[in-house]
């Protein structure tokens, strides 16, 4: 089991290394079901005995899966899924906006350092990143001036 | 006394109103307190000198042995003194010279607040509510120095005074912090009977040092002298008070303090010594360098700084008294001229040396404080300052002949009597320079101050002449009890004005005539030192703002390597930063685990499954189809599901199946609009290596952790818990049905939450379009946004809707 968890969490991790957005995205799922596989294993694993009580019994008799795991799983899933879902269509959108889901040429909340190349987007019709990040580095030089502070 | 350091801070707070209430009697009316404070604190001294301390403690936080404790006894009673009694003189003082100012409501309160915050650091017993107090005086002395916050000179010299002292005190806290670790407690009035154990501790040395750089940088030793002379350009009665009696003094106050429980070692004499008597020799030679008479006075304070601190370290009996005698000179003749020369510059416009000149008619009483002052503060008899000075000589004399240390005593001792003669020199420049000779032209027309602004110099200097005359009180109220606290045991303790012909008195005698004489040659011993200074070309003050510079460049430089602005170069630091730790500490604390025959004892099924799983996940991750990919990752959620269902976790299982089916439908769904896989593919062999190095390494850890847990037993209390309440107590006999609903429902509800508000982000991100994207080319976007609303959103787009 630990063989595979940690081929799993390889397999993510090279996939949240990716430039490409949605290969990230994949990243994510893969990861959080290594993480979920992690949290079941280290709880125990036992063979076939759901924590259910019996009838007739007042709590669990004999061996059982450990519940406490199951529980903390069962919320991390929907979590992760809420995740995904969002990220998803973060990715969707800024393909939209950006025309392009290579998160090397995204570069608007950190604009390039000017000794940095940022490749030209592989679409001539979709704007440039560096003039989009030159212009929201103007706005907010503007803002802070009008505000009557010292952008440097 | 936590009630009165309580009061002092309320009177803070009403301070403003008042000051805007009665704004020409405002220093008057807000100097009762302080004034009542010293009475009350002086009510004190006859019982501490007959040996009882006192000692009072409310709990803050007890759990960590933090208490608000404070102690009165011969030190911290003295220093009470001087906080309150000059304090109500410095706010009367205030009223007068800040008169009409705008924010002088704002500055009342700040320095009643550094008074309340001064007060805690010299009473305070518990070393972590001393740290507390000392902090508080750092940031209002911050305020205070920058109260003429126009002004870029003045915010700088704030801001590196703060930086200077909070740097100093953060490494300080280190060390007091540690010497309540090593000393098993953190009342000082505790730890001082621990000395003989703390000094044979093998982490002395690291306490010693660390304390002394909060110590050094409060009050202005060198290396940190450099802050002092630029604080002044605070108004002068913040440098009467701040810089002359309290502040710069709440080092030594806690050098004295701990001088019973680190003192009286080597490295402790050596260091407090050298560093005690170069801060004062470099003083008085940068002291007679300058031409602004506060200027004189800031660099004079580092000398007195200096041989306070030099006496602190010499230790013995002679040494303590001079050391408690010559505190008292310095405040009150400090102070006193601090206050004089802001009386003069407020009535004549000027504080330069050279354009004052034949004052003494037109301000009689500021010329007769300003001249008792300086006259202690030349050390003629019979002022304090003489007696200060004499005994001053008797201690250096004393470590160079029966202290061990025969060399530096010697050295110490000329090094003293220079600084001294230096000082003369400067109490002449404060005093005759502007008050004798001839009368010159100054930018306003001089007159005799009003009486808030002589009240407070000519009390002190008088304080300074009676207290010499009349040493013999002193002695007894307070230079003994003083003695007692740093010796920590009760001294015998003998001041006098005449002690006969002895080796001090020549030294005294020799220190007078080298005063008059390099006073007389003053033009020419300034031009001396100008020229010694230019050679060295080294200044303190411009290597601090080289530090500075050079600190700003390294962030930026990290900041270029860490934040490069790569998204994959963020996650891999964290990776491989998350990595390396757990492999740290998984070789450090001996975790590693080898496989147990366990892990291959599974049934087939499992080898099974775990085949598919690691099957899919290679394709998922080979794959350059988008639809193989997404495909592999369903494979993946559903074995994972079936390893639930198999292992006794079916609710489990059925919303693993239930999202796993959702994903990927919803990602084949988007996916389709979105480029190829192979669009961006890593742009060469090396950093797909380089990605593939780190992926197997986070792998190979998470095995490797996996293995070293599952050979742990398992903690099985929660689960039992649930176990027997499950049915007794939630009424359910599907336990984890039950731990969601019910026991951990709360939690259950902010999952609900988060998956809510990713809903409601997804689908306002759907519908969010810019509106006027399509009108304009970037060029007039620039223009139009920034007037209008600024989102970052403008930008234009193909138009292809969903």
């Amino acid at each position: 089991m630990a063989f595979t968890v940690g081929a799993m969490a390889a397999g993510s991790v090279y996939l949240l290394l990716s430039h490409n957005l949605v290969r990230v995205l994949f990243g994510l799922i893969l990861l959080s079901n290594a993480a979920n596989f992690v949290i079941f294993s280290a709880g125990g694993m036992v063979e076939g005995a759901p924590p259910l009580i019996a009838k007739g019994a007042r709590d669990l008799a004999g061996v059982h899966a450990n519940p406490l795991p199951q529980a903390l799983i069962l919320t991390a899933i929907v979590i992760s899924f809420g995740l995904l879902a969002f990220a998803l269509v973060l990715v969707y959108r800024t393909y939209q906006e950006l025309g392009t889901i290579d998160s090397d040429r995204m570069r608007l909340a950190e604009p390039p350092y000017d000794d940095q190349d940022i490749p030209e987007p592989e679409n001539p019709h979709r704007i440039h990143v560096r003039d989009a990040a030159r212009r929201v580095g103007n706005r907010v030089d503007n803002r802070m001036s009008a505000n009557g502070s010292d952008p440097a | 006394m936590l009630s009165a350091i309580l009061g002092i801070f309320a009177w803070a707070v009403i301070a403003p109103i008042v000051a805007r209430r009665w704004p020409r009697h405002a220093g008057w009316v807000l100097a009762i307190p302080p004034a009542f404070l010293t009475v009350w604190f002086a009510s004190f001294v006859p019982g501490i000198a007959a040996g009882e301390a006192v000692r009072e403690v409310t709990p803050w936080i007890p759990g960590l042995g933090v208490n608000l404790s404070f102690y009165l006894d011969g030190l911290s009673v003295t220093f009470a003194l001087m906080i309150c009694g000059i304090g109500a003189l410095i706010v009367v003082y205030s009223g007068g010279y800040l008169r009409g100012d705008a924010m002088l409501p704002r500055f009342f309160l700040f320095i009643l607040a550094f008074m309340g915050s001064m007060l805690g650091v010299v009473l305070a017993d518990n070393v972590i509510a001393l740290i507390v107090f000392w902090e508080l005086t750092s940031v209002t002395s911050f305020l205070l120095i920058g109260y003429l916050h126009d002004s870029p000179q003045s915010r700088r010299s704030a801001l590196q005074a703060l930086l200077v002292t909070s740097l100093g005190g953060l490494i300080m806290m280190a060390g007091l912090i540690l010497l309540g670790i090593v000393g098993g407690g953190f009342e000082l009035s505790e730890l001082a009977d621990r000395g003989g154990f703390l000094r044979e501790h093998p982490y002395y040395t690291a306490i010693l040092f660390l304390i002394l750089a909060g110590a050094f940088t409060k009050s202005a030793q060198f290396p940190f002298h450099f802050w002092l002379p630029n604080a002044m350009d605070a108004p002068t009665p913040v440098s009467a008070y701040l810089h002359s009696a309290t502040m710069v003094k709440a080092g030594i106050y806690l050098m004295a303090r701990l001088a019973p429980t680190l003192g009286g070692t080597e490295a402790w004499t050596l260091t407090l010594v050298t560093v005690g008597s170069i801060t004062a020799v470099l003083g008085a030679v940068l002291a007679v360098r300058q031409t602004d008479l506060k200027r004189i006075l800031a660099y004079t304070t580092i000398t007195a700084l200096g041989q306070l601190t030099m006496l602190i370290g010499i230790g013995g009996t002679y040494a303590l008294e001079t050391f408690t005698v010559y505190l008292l000179a310095h405040a009150c003749y400090k102070g006193a001229l601090f206050m004089g020369v802001g009386a003069v510059d407020h009535e004549t416009g000027t504080r330069q040396v050279g354009e004052l000149g034949g004052l003494l008619r037109l301000m009689p009483v500021t010329a007769a404080a300003i001249g008792l002052a300086a006259l202690s503060n030349a050390g003629l008899p019979p002022f304090l300052g003489f007696i200060g000075k004499e005994f001053m000589y008797s201690s250096t004399l004393g470590l160079a002949e029966d202290g061990g240390m025969p060399a530096l005593g010697w050295v110490v001792t000329a090094a003293m009597v220079v600084s001294n003669a230096l000082m003369m020199v400067t109490a002449g420049l404060v005093f005759i320079k502007p008050f004798l000779g001839a009368r010159t032209e100054t930018p306003k027309a001089a007159h005799e101050a009003p009486i808030g602004l002589w009240l407070g110099p000519i009390v002190l200097a008088a304080a300074g002449l009676g207290l010499g005359v009349f040493h013999g009180e002193l002695e007894r109220l307070l230079v003994a009890p003083v003695a007692a606290s740093l010796a920590g045991r009760p001294m015998e303790v003998h001041i006098y004005l005449w002690g006969g012909l002895t080796p001090p008195l020549w030294l005294s005698v020799a220190t007078v005539a080298l005063g008059i004489v390099l006073y007389l040659g003053w033009p020419r011993v300034k031009a001396g030192f100008d020229g010694v200074a230019a050679a060295l070309r080294y200044d303190s003050d411009r290597g601090w703002d080289g530090f500075l510079k050079g600190l700003v460049k390294l962030a930026a430089a990290q900041t270029r390597v860490i934040q490069s602005g790569y998204l994959r170069h963020y996650v891999m630091f964290t990776i491989t930063f998350t990595t390396v730790a757990i492999a740290a500490t998984m070789v450090a604390f001996d975790a590693l685990t080898a496989p147990s025959l366990m892990e291959l004892d599974a049934p087939y099924t499992a080898w099974a499954l775990a085949l598919i799983v690691l099957t899919a996940t290679a394709a998922a991750v080979l794959a350059t189809s988008r639809l193989v990919a997404i495909l592999s990752l369903g494979v993946v959620g559903v074995v994972i599901a079936l390893i639930f269902l198999l292992y006794g976790a079916p609710d489990v299982a059925i919303t693993q199946f239930m999202v796993e089916t959702l994903v990927v439908i919803i990602v084949a769904l988007v996916l389709a609009r979105l480029p190829r896989l192979t669009a961006f593919a890593r742009p060469n062999r090396r950093s797909a290596l380089r990605d593939a190095v780190i992926s197997i390494a986070f792998g190979a850890v998470v095995t490797a952790l996996m293995l070293s847990v599952i050979d742990l037993p398992i903690p099985l209390d929660l689960s039992d818990f649930f176990a027997s309440r499950s049915l007794t107590e939630g009424f359910g006999r599907n336990v984890v049905n039950v731990i969601l609903v019910d026991f951990r429902a709360v939690d259950t509800l902010g999952e609900v939450l988060v998956v809510t508000t990713a809903g409601l982000g997804a689908f306002s991100l759907l519908k969010a379009r810019p509106k006027r994207a399509r009108r304009e080319s970037p060029e007039d976007a620039d223009a139009t946004s920034s007037q209008q609303d600024g989102k970052p959103s403008v930008i234009e787009q193909n138009g292809d809707r969903p």
